[in-house]
């Protein structure tokens, strides 16, 4: 999927996405010599097809997870089918980020399945960026910045 | 007056998605997984109910007691039994950065299933719009199996046998993902019917170039008619590898597990 400004006969480059928490997904695209953007707007089935595929619209910039699609992705799974626990204060430069009360509450709804995984990639993802504290915003935005649909 | 567009292919400049990399880095990374393991096979039928996992499990355990390491990847995702048929402990799956680990029989075959990760009696669900779900659903057990092969951390194998549900669509989902063809195992029952079945099968793997190591011809004293197994590998110029009773005794299997 590529997006062309056909004015200017230049590639558009992929700006940002956002993930409204609806199955749909939002994807921006600028063209780089007149600076038009155009969305990209998925509804929930063809957001679902790119998610099935295990590809992120936009890239990613963390390693993937074992199993990273069944364990986002499977509604019947065991709440103790994993044991999980190592590596979840996240990998990075950073310090070992806090989480606050409200994201411990939100992280607490995220099913046993695919807490552990869950709660690593936003550790991850604070420690990569310096975050001290965990927090619902830096939630929302992690999902955003690295296309966790339904995390 | 029509715009004149370049096409996709004509767009060259570096795109951030770089969707085929990240396609191309997830068959990497199961070819790097595999790159212990001595043989992929395929136990395949395109009849169901002919005990595949019944001769997948007995033959990694014939493999293991003759000092084989042997994996089974159970991927009947929508039923799979290969836990109970290898007596399987109760245990959780031990996750860590390389992967999740394999659940090890007692006879040391290790084996990965669906069976492992869902709720007792649930079936297999996904999350997803639920209208239209055949669009996406075959292409959410296709990256199941993709990370069966490449997050399970298998080691060092001398066979990795991949218990196939009934039909062809899985065995095309291995063969899409795999660095390398699979051999391929075939097991049917005596009757006319699971012999046309089963053929289509066998041709569908020939046609994708997969090596065909012969039939396993099962329950042949179980009331069924027919010479199934031996028409299949005189067609096909392949042996017919046994013809499994009802109550095989380990000999049957140790014979067949030195051929795979």
């Amino acid at each position: 999927m590529k997006f062309l400004c056909v004015e200017c006969d230049r590639q558009m480059l992929f700006e940002e996405r956002q993930l409204p928490g609806d199955g749909t997904l939002a994807a921006a695209f600028r063209c780089p010599q007149c600076g038009r953007a155009v969305g990209l707007l998925t509804n929930p089935m063809e957001t679902q097809l790119v998610a099935s595929l295990g590809v992120k619209i936009g890239g990613t910039t963390i390693d993937p997870q074992p199993l990273e699609t069944v364990r986002g992705m499977v509604t019947t799974g065991r709440e103790d089918a994993f044991e999980d626990g190592n590596g979840e204060t996240g990998k990075g430069k950073g310090p070992i980020p806090a989480w606050s009360p409200e994201a411990h509450e939100r992280l607490a709804r995220v099913p046993n399945f695919v807490r552990g995984m869950v709660k690593k990639i936003y550790a991850d993802y604070a420690r990569e960026r310096g975050i001290a504290e965990i927090t619902p915003m830096v939630m929302d935005r992690a999902r955003s910045d690295l296309g966790l649909e339904g995390m | 007056m029509a715009l004149n567009i370049r096409t996709y292919h004509d767009l060259t400049e570096p795109d951030r998605s770089g969707l085929p990399g990240q396609i191309a880095a997830q068959r990497r990374r199961v070819a790097a997984r595999l790159e212990g393991v001595g043989r992929v096979v395929a136990v395949m039928s395109g009849k169901g109910g002919v005990g595949k996992s019944f001769v997948t499990a007995a033959l990694a355990r014939a493999l293991a007691r003759g000092g084989r390491a042997a994996g089974v990847l159970d991927a009947d995702f929508n039923g799979p039994t290969i836990p109970s048929l290898l007596h399987l402990p109760v245990a959780r799956c031990a996750l860590h950065e390389n992967g999740v680990e394999p659940v090890t029989s007692p006879e040391g075959v290790r084996c990965f299933s669906m069976a492992l990760l869902l709720q007792d009696g649930q079936p297999l669900g996904f999350r997803g719009p639920e209208a239209e779900s055949h669009v996406w659903r075959g292409t959410l057990e296709a990256a199941t199996l993709r990370e069966f092969l490449a997050d399970v951390a298998w080691g060092a194998l001398d066979r990795l046998l991949v218990d196939l549900p009934p039909g062809i669509q899985r065995f095309q989902e291995l063969v899409d993902v795999l660095p390398a063809r699979p051999a391929v195992l075939t097991v049917t029952i005596p009757t006319a019917e699971s012999r046309d079945a089963v053929r289509r099968a066998m041709q569908f793997a020939r046609e994708q170039g997969a090596e065909l190591l012969g039939v396993v011809e099962n329950m042949v004293d179980g009331g069924f008619t027919g010479r199934a197994g031996e028409e299949l590998a005189g067609e096909f110029g392949v042996p017919l590898l046994a013809r499994v009773p009802w109550h095989p005794g380990a000999d049957v299997w140790e014979g067949v597990a030195d051929r795979l």
